[in-house]
């Protein structure tokens, strides 16, 4: 899960990671409050969740109260890339003196560890790392050792930080190291870390992605974080009945077992749409190895509820589940949802007893049902009754 | 012969008296594999279907000779349970556990390589896979045994459960030496690099599907050992082309990251190294077919 950049510093103070005073508001007026008692020129810095909000017009300064109130205003509401902003973060404004970057990361080609740190921050890593990868030094750090004293040494040496900063800033190393491992993240980046002309060493801003999967050891964090304003109705719906669930922007909906297999009939429905007006995949959803008939209602009723769908592609193997269960819970499904439902389904079914799978949609010939024996000519099915409308 | 599992080898079970691993352990017998035990350090002395419950990963070899753990415990305590194989020293572990968080794959699998440099190892499959079957001799995980049950000549690697299936189905007719599902997450123990390596230093192999998915750079590494290394005819697919950038599609690993981690990105790669890349699942399993008839 990514974090906006006041959860990230949240976070950082909490390890010792030195940030700028500041508050979150999502009224301007609000604003109003937190300048008065930071008492200096402040920062308004739109929350959202992707990068280029200051080219965007989604950070300002202001040099009194009633400038953050205005610049408040400005702020909130704008669309950046798609993101709406909900919430702005009000902090002290610094002057800098420099600029640098550093960071941890999972680094899954070496199944290991990542530190990269360089003293030209400021500007998009991505960018250094193409433009000139030499001034960008990259550390493994061992997940046995993790960054203590000596790794931050050996980080900040490799990255040439001048000797005024260089034991400060391995003290920050070695907090935003505790960020990393004690919060579970995949990724904690601080870009940039500045020097103030008194010489502080300050992370202006950050970035923190924390692991899914560790969210059982960190519920009050992920609960305190999660987005749902930012979510997707229908994926907020989805996530409720817990199913692994991706909006996307197509009309033919998609349920399968197993993400790759989804992730592949995606794109068979994809190709197949090509010859039937561009039509496209509404959505990804795996609903796993079980595939209960429950499972499957909970599925269809997403998927038939997104305006843009227009047909239904259900791809199933049978591996461990048999395609007779599967059978079924369609079936059950559709009875479920009644005579209110409308839009047509194509049905996949292969491997483990697709006979009877096979046998039980033919006795049900549900109306809307039609049955394919190949996942390529079923795309084509689905993809064709989408675009025929 | 086959890859990493044969006839002879001893399995065991972590977690073999959960739900899940009971009824897979039953799936493992039926289908020929020797399952010599189980572990649950709550249950030793009990059994499962006359299957002896060990303590301890350490006592289970002690007392079988098992050579395989296949390892259904629950994400909270999976971590302790690879530890506890490595330190037993056990040959091959399967992690089938999916959700397993990131730093504590990262941490076992720093473990194994330290182990490894002391002279004990353990080849970790997973996590957050379906395990390997060669057909007709051993099945350490939960890959139904009858979608192609005999044993032929076509190697599978895959990071897909499914898309195992399906492709084994597909191919049911030549068979295969052995089918490794590596598993969806970030951080896995065994790569498409090792078995592509395995299967081509296996006699009884002839040729080798490999399946692919968005995220990571796997594909790309394994392209590149492709052309350097690999005599036997591939065959690849990869799904995720229509995945959105940013978003995670079911695996915790397949993810597009800005521009890194694409389906179109791996294709490239494959079909640069000389790999068949198949449109679709269908499509690779009949360059695979015209492959098998050639030879």
């Amino acid at each position: 899960m990514d974090l906006m950049e006041y959860q990230a510093k949240e976070l950082f103070a909490k390890h010792g990671v030195p940030v700028l005073p500041g508050d979150t508001v999502d009224t301007a007026e609000a604003a109003r409050a937190i300048a008065e008692s930071i008492g200096k020129p402040v920062v308004v810095k739109a929350q959202v969740k992707t990068g280029g909000r200051g080219k965007a017009g989604g950070v300002k300064l202001a040099e009194t109260p009633d400038e953050a109130v205005a610049r408040a205003t400005d702020i909130l509401g704008l669309d950046i890339k798609g993101h709406i902003v909900h919430k702005v973060l009000v902090t002290e404004a610094s002057d800098i003196d420099k600029e640098y970057y550093v960071s941890f990361l999972l680094d899954r080609a070496n199944r290991t560890y990542l530190a990269m740190a360089s003293v030209e921050g400021g500007m998009e890593i991505e960018e250094l790392a193409v433009e000139r990868p030499e001034a960008l030094a990259r550390i493994a750090v061992d997940a046995l050792v993790g960054c203590d004293q000596a790794k931050a040494d050996e980080i900040v040496a490799a990255a040439g930080f001048p000797a005024d900063v260089a034991a400060e800033v391995a003290s920050v190393l070695v907090s935003l190291w505790k960020v990393f491992v004690e919060e579970e993240c995949t990724l904690v980046e601080v870009n940039p870390l500045v020097k103030t002309p008194d010489g502080r060493i300050v992370a202006l801003d950050g970035k923190v992605t924390l692991d899914a999967n560790a969210e059982f050891r960190h519920e009050a964090v992920f609960a305190a974080y999660a987005d749902v304003a930012a979510e997707d109705d229908l994926e907020g719906r989805a996530k409720k009945k817990n199913l692994n669930y991706v909006k996307l922007d197509g009309q033919v909906g998609i349920i399968g077992n197993g993400a790759g297999l989804v992730m592949s009939t995606l794109d068979v429905v994809a190709y197949a749409g090509e010859a039937h007006g561009g039509v496209k995949p509404a959505n990804f959803l795996d609903i796993g190895g079980g595939a209960s008939a429950q499972v499957m209602a909970d599925g269809l009723e997403i998927i038939l509820s997104d305006p843009d769908v227009r047909s239904v592609f259900v791809n199933v193997f049978g591996g461990i589940t048999s395609c007779d269960a599967v059978a079924d819970g369609i079936v059950q499904a559709l009875a479920m949802l009644g005579d209110k439902e409308t839009k047509p389904l194509v049905v996949r079914l292969d491997g483990n007893n697709v006979e009877e799978g096979h046998r039980i949609l033919a006795e049900a010939a549900h109306p809307l049902v039609t049955v394919v024996d190949t996942m390529d000519g079923a795309a084509d099915k689905a993809a064709e009754l989408a675009g025929a409308k | 012969m086959a890859i990493f599992l044969t006839a002879e080898s001893k399995v065991i079970v972590q977690g073999i008296t959960g739900a899940e691993g009971t009824k897979h352990t039953r799936r493992m017998v039926a289908s020929g594999t020797k399952v010599v035990g189980g572990v649950n350090p709550k249950k030793a002395g009990s059994d499962v279907d006359g299957i002896p419950v060990f303590a301890t990963v350490a006592e289970a070899m002690a007392a079988t000779g098992a050579d395989v753990s296949v390892i259904f415990v629950p994400p909270a305590f999976a971590k302790g349970a690879v530890v506890e194989a490595i330190d037993a020293g056990i040959g091959l572990a399967v992690v089938i556990t999916e959700g397993i968080p990131v730093q504590d794959s990262a941490w076992f699998w720093a473990y194994a390589q330290q182990q490894r440099a002391q002279g004990r190892s353990t080849r970790i499959i997973g996590p957050n896979c379906p395990g390997l079957i060669s057909p007709g001799a051993s099945n350490a995980g939960i890959i139904p045994a009858t979608i192609a049950p005999t044993a032929g000549k076509i190697g599978l690697v895959s990071k897909s459960g499914t898309l195992t299936y399906q492709m084994m189905y597909e191919l049911r007719d030549f068979g295969f030496t052995t089918a490794v599902g590596i598993g969806g997450d970030p951080v896995i123990g065994t790569t498409h690099i090792d078995c592509l390596e395995a299967f081509e230093a296996d006699p009884e192999t002839v040729a080798i599907v490999m399946i692919g998915e968005i995220g990571g750079d796997a594909e790309e590494r394994a392209a590149d050992y492709i052309k350097a290394h690999v005599t036997k005819p591939v065959v690849g697919y990869v799904a995720g082309f229509t995945a959105p950038e940013g978003k995670t599609m079911g695996h915790a690993g397949a993810i597009v990251s800005g521009s890194s981690g694409t389906a179109q990105a791996k294709q490239e790669a494959l079909e640069a190294a000389g790999v068949k890349v198949g449109k679709t699942p269908s499509a690779t399993a009949a360059l695979m077919r015209e492959i098998m008839q050639s030879l």
